[in-house]
């Protein structure tokens, strides 16, 4: 029965992989138009990406960082009313969460393009409170990038924080209760450690689309903020330099995997979906 | 009760209260969560707003006078209508595939351990821990080894990769803790394999299918980054905006997106009823 999907997926998904690895250490020959790639064990690839393109590569993790700093500290409050204080409302409330992002993912992150725009009210209302110099911008800035990144993803995070609260047993609450523990404490002591299968399931999920993502510093950003999702993208369909683009997966790609191993030995896969 | 004091007792009211005595702090963690909701819908409210909208321009970006016009012609563009035509058609032919390679995984990791079985669990879960420019760039790099041309086939093959494992996950969460001996039951009883199947397994396991099968079909309507990268000339709806925003965005993008999310509103609406209507027969 496993047969069928594995088959699949060692041909769509490992295969694939083999020949991103074969193509980032080919060199390229042949015009423009007609590039020829030959497997030649070339490892001046690998360096050239990552001085080449370093300042993307710092700053992607840096911004995904950022987003998934960013997502918890938002999911937190709603996850946890959500969970602990909704009552009946609770499922309306999910549905509510869920709702928005049956909106294409483009199409979300156009309307932002519209609210943060120059002369636009978001940018007025800041000036006149003066959080925000005159000439000062939303677009274009790292900020509409990282706050791009938050909003696509947080979603992610929602959901599995809220999950975990979830789980929690009431009694452990108020035997912490019983035993005069004050809200610091217990919140502490109990719902954080509680919650924390779900924080971290949460920043995988949100973690591992924010770095390779190109939408948002493309919509969103400016020339200074590019990332590495912006650099594949360009190199392997503008530019068709091949293999310097598929050095550049590869090293994003071995990055992430360490993390998603080491989360799934410790943790299992159960949390993230 | 009714539905109005309900709700204002969700704003008010203590309700199973963990915090006890300490109502601002309360207080103040509801308003926190009403303004993440908030947060979540204000370019919903923009893109509903700017589908009324005339645009002076190409670019429907900044507001410029009321009008029902874009309403009322929702498929002006044909390049726009059928983008999202190709669109709902990868969506539901990559599903019906990896819905059925996805759920067997499933079922079988649920229903046996065997050896290897956690090995396959982590496999099952790179996919959705794969960067998606990673995945679409290794795809590409495959097809042009092979001499592919990239279009339709190579759009649904990619996808169907992504939601085999969503599917596999989602169905084996949701079978998971199932009381297989009923199916034992049912054959002590005399029944058929053939009619344990129908009559015990697949009414245990088709609710965690249906909605394996919504969540793929959304996450194959709305993907872009892969589907860029192994599309070639084909143009499928986020295709399409993309393309829109680099030349003239038209308001009827926010009024068929308007559209999807009123017709996504009402079959959740209609699934709640009928979860409930289940739960109480």
């Amino acid at each position: 029965m496993v047969l069928p999907a594995l088959a699949y997926l060692g041909v769509f998904y490992v295969v694939p992989f083999v020949s991103l690895l074969r193509t980032s250490l080919s060199t390229m020959g042949g015009s423009v138009y007609l590039p020829t790639l030959t497997f030649a064990w070339h490892f001046g690839n690998y360096t050239q990406a990552l001085t080449q393109y370093r300042d993307q590569i710092l700053r992607s993790f840096g911004y995904a960082f950022a987003a998934t700093v960013l997502c918890a500290l938002l999911a937190f409050p709603l996850a946890y009313v959500i969970a602990f204080k909704a009552g009946r409302f609770k499922n309306l409330l999910l549905g509510l969460v869920i709702l928005p992002f049956f909106v294409t993912f483009l199409i979300r992150t156009i309307a932002w393009k519209t609210i943060l725009a120059d002369g636009g009210w978001v940018v007025n209302a800041l000036g006149t409170v003066g959080l925000l110099p005159s000439e000062g911008r939303l677009l274009s800035t790292s900020w509409a990038v990282i706050g791009g990144l938050t909003y696509n993803w947080i979603i992610f995070m929602i959901l599995p924080l809220y999950v975990s609260l979830e789980k929690i047993d009431a009694r452990l609450l108020e035997a912490s209760r019983d035993l005069y523990a004050s809200n610091r404490r217990m919140f502490g002591k109990v719902i954080l450690p509680l919650a924390l299968p779900g924080v971290l399931a949460g920043s995988l999920l949100v973690f591992i689309p924010s770095v390779g993502d190109f939408i948002n510093a493309d919509y969103l950003g400016s020339t200074k903020t590019t990332m590495i999702g912006n650099v594949i993208q360009k190199q392997f369909l503008v530019v068709k330099d091949y293999p310097v683009a598929a050095a550049m997966s590869f090293v994003l790609m071995a990055l992430i995997l360490v993390g998603v191993l080491l989360y799934t030995r410790a943790l299992g896969t159960e949390d993230l979906v | 009760m009714t539905a109005s004091t309900q709700a204002v007792g969700f704003l008010s009211a203590p309700g199973r209260n963990f915090l006890g005595t300490f109502k601002l702090g309360d207080l103040a963690l509801r308003t926190l969560a009403g303004l993440v909701l908030l947060f979540l819908f204000v370019p919903i409210l923009v893109i509903i707003v700017f589908s009324f909208n005339s645009p002076a321009g190409k670019f429907n970006y900044t507001w410029q006078g009321f009008t029902l016009e874009n309403w009322a012609h929702p498929f002006k563009y044909p390049a726009l209508t059928s983008a999202l035509k190709l669109s709902l058609n990868v969506a539901a032919v990559s599903t019906a595939i990896a819905l059925v390679l996805g759920s067997l995984v499933a079922i079988a990791l649920v229903r046996q351990r065997f050896r290897g079985s956690k090995a396959i669990d982590t496999f099952l879960v790179l996919p959705l821990t794969s960067p998606e420019v990673v995945m679409g760039a290794s795809l590409l790099t495959l097809f042009l080894s092979m001499g592919w041309a990239t279009g339709y086939v190579t759009i649904l093959i990619a996808h169907a990769a992504f939601e085999i494992s969503f599917i596999a996950m989602t169905v084996r969460a949701r079978i998971r803790g199932f009381d297989w001996t009923l199916e034992d039951a049912s054959m002590d009883l005399g029944a058929s394999p053939v009619r344990t199947f129908f009559k015990v397994t697949l009414p245990l396991i088709v609710p965690g299918i249906i909605a394996a099968a919504m969540l793929s079909f959304a996450l194959s309507l709305d993907d872009f980054i892969i589907t860029y990268f192994v599309s070639g000339s084909t143009v499928t709806y986020p295709l399409y905006v993309n393309a829109a925003t680099k030349a003239a965005v038209p308001p009827q993008i926010n009024v068929l997106a308007t559209a999807i999310l009123l017709i996504s509103l009402v079959l959740l609406a209609f699934g709640t009823l009928y979860r409930r209507k289940r739960v109480e027969t």
